[in-house]
């Protein structure tokens, strides 16, 4: 499988990472380069195999249902940009964003 | 009945799918212990991972997935006793993650059912494709800054159950009428509390038109609708635009639109252009759920009577019409309230005085049956006391309106105002002979063969008794002493 330039450019957009037009060539033959390797797994049969989800063999945790978080607004806004400017309280905010 | 639209190229048929967002009652989010109540403060019901700082892991609450259990039991469908959560990727202010937590192609609630009441008294089975557990994101603020838009965290990370339809409604109605069902449904398991003004419950509607036996034609989706009313509206403009752009030769394109209540439209939404590549993938933070039939099992025993059941016993055993099952069991506040009343009385009876009386003082006050200040008990004692005759039904009328302001017992208030029904023969005989005495024209009259004078006379009796009367006694005593 190989990826080409549009390719590239439009994954680097989806994950709003900046690459520069003069990039995505390389970036194109190097990508292309790690999914024909990946590909080679595909010659092993695993069709009678079960996917396997974690190293680990364990069960997921579960969590009761209490409250034991939350009530840290100072900590929460801490690094926010204008988190302590606006009048408003503990708000995050970004410049306006309108539908 | 059809629901088919004509235009100038032949008939029409839109055909609705829904997926409906319904907020999970639980007291902690999915994956962290903040809290999920509604109208806290801003980003004080946020924990590290709800607010997605580097390195915070999602450990599942399992309340949340109990409910969603009880949720695809209460649809009539198949649980998935092994699912997956992944990672649906986008980009936007008020998802910090970047992705939400989700379930893409093992939900943990499969195929399911609900049937669906219409006005006509008809039913319908429409299918639902499954339910899946998903993260909310947070609150976008547009209108308290003017140049930037705040965002609240507070709901970031609160569990929803996201119920998708298959495309099987063919109407507005039918689709406001599923939208109900799968509310009242979820209101009866306790999995959500279905409020509409508050969010906990919103829906995404796609749409689509094609002539009759036609293959499925493009759909739009309408994002984010939160309330039944605007649902239908934007059912209905969409239908109308679509049919006209096919109509004219155009193709319909394949978006997301928005729906604006102030003009009743629906236009296109700009951001999500894109979003459509989600890049799903598995979460490497979370295992894949896996439970036992036997926890399944135990969640199914301690199913409530849901609505559909309900209506049988309603109409079979209490012999409710099927009209008065239904609006009675369409709330379970409702159901609950009458249930009370009913219990030990004649269920008939009940139901007339909680649709009547009960139903129009609530309306009066703006109340919803939670909030009534009186019990279903209370009514129900009511009733008692208009059945052993300590009270007519016309005074009852206003006992039950006291009740209703002093939330008192309607016996302490027969027994303070003196409300008692008049039953003493002789009190009667005397202001029935002082009635007569007063009219020896209508006395004349009754006798000279107008039998309908008799009504005069007893209403004379009741006005003068202030409506404490027994009116059968009343009407038995003056027909004896009308008679030549």
């Amino acid at each position: 499988m190989s990826v080409d330039k549009a390719t590239v450019a439009r994954i680097a957009h989806l994950a709003r990472i900046g690459v520069g037009e003069d990039e995505l060539e390389p970036l194109a033959s190097e990508l292309s380069g790690i999914l024909n390797w990946i590909e080679q797994l595909n010659e092993v049969d695993t069709d009678a195999v079960p996917p396997m989800a974690s190293v680990h063999d364990e069960a997921l945790r579960w969590r009761a249902d209490v409250i034991n978080d939350g009530g840290k607004q100072a900590d929460v806004v801490a690094n926010a940009p204008d988190g302590d400017q606006n009048n408003d309280g503990a708000f995050f905010t970004v410049p306006k964003v309108i539908e | 009945m059809s629901n088919l639209i004509e235009g100038a190229t032949g008939q029409w048929e839109v055909v609705i799918g829904l997926e409906v967002h319904a907020q999970v009652t639980s007291q902690a989010k999915l994956f962290s212990g903040a809290a999920t109540a509604f109208g806290a403060e801003a980003n004080s019901q946020v924990s590290l991972v709800d607010a997605g700082m580097p390195g915070m892991l999602p450990v599942i609450n399992e309340v949340a997935i109990e409910q969603a259990v009880r949720s695809g039991l209460g649809l009539n469908a198949k649980i998935n006793t092994y699912s997956v959560f992944d990672r649906k990727n986008y980009f936007y202010a008020d998802l910090p993650q970047g992705y939400q937590i989700s379930q893409y192609l093992q939900p943990i609630v499969g195929e399911g059912v609900v049937t669906v009441n219409l006005e006509d008294g008809s039913s319908r089975d429409i299918g639902v494709e499954r339910l899946h557990l998903e993260q909310d994101a947070g609150k976008s603020i547009h209108d308290r800054h003017p140049t930037k838009t705040y965002i609240d965290l507070n709901r970031s990370g609160v569990a929803l159950m996201e119920i998708v339809s298959k495309p099987d409604m063919r109407s507005a109605e039918e689709a406001g009428a599923y939208v109900r069902k799968v509310r009242a449904i979820l209101r009866y398991l306790g999995t959500c509390d279905g409020n509409m003004e508050e969010g906990s419950m919103r829906a995404d509607v796609n749409v689509s038109v094609r002539h009759p036996g036609d293959d499925l034609g493009t759909r739009a989706e309408i994002k984010n609708v939160n309330s039944i009313r605007f649902m239908q509206q934007a059912i209905h403009y969409e239908t109308t635009r679509q049919i006209d752009i096919l109509e004219d030769g155009g193709t319909i394109a394949q978006e997301t639109r928005l729906f604006d209540a102030q003009t009743g439209t629906t236009r296109p939404m700009r951001s999500k252009e894109e979003a459509h590549d989600y890049r799903y993938f598995p979460d490497p933070d979370l295992l894949p759920l896996e439970f036992s039939d036997e926890f399944v099992e135990a969640i199914r025993a301690t199913l409530p009577e849901l609505p559909d059941d309900k209506k049988q016993r309603y109409m079979a055993d209490l012999g409710l019409s099927e009209h008065d099952a239904q609006v009675l069991l369409a709330e379970r506040d409702i159901a609950l309230f009458f249930e009370a009343v009913a219990t030990g009385r004649d269920a008939k009876v009940a139901a007339n005085w909680v649709q009547g009386d009960f139903f129009a003082l609530l309306g009066r006050a703006e109340l919803d049956v939670a909030d009534s200040p009186i019990s279903g008990d209370q009514l129900g004692g009511l009733i008692d006391l208009i059945t052993d005759g300590t009270i007519s039904g016309k005074i009852a009328k206003d006992v039950l309106e006291m009740m209703f302001e002093s939330g008192q017992d309607a016996g302490v208030i027969v027994e303070e105002k003196g409300l008692k029904q008049v039953s003493d023969t002789g009190a009667l005989e005397g202001e029935i002979d002082k009635v007569i005495a007063a009219n020896g024209d209508k006395v004349a009259e009754f006798q000279g063969g107008k039998v309908k004078v008799l009504g005069w006379f007893v209403g004379q009796i009741m006005q003068a008794t202030k409506g404490k009367a027994n009116p059968q006694m009343v009407n038995q005593l003056v027909r004896e002493k009308l008679k030549p």
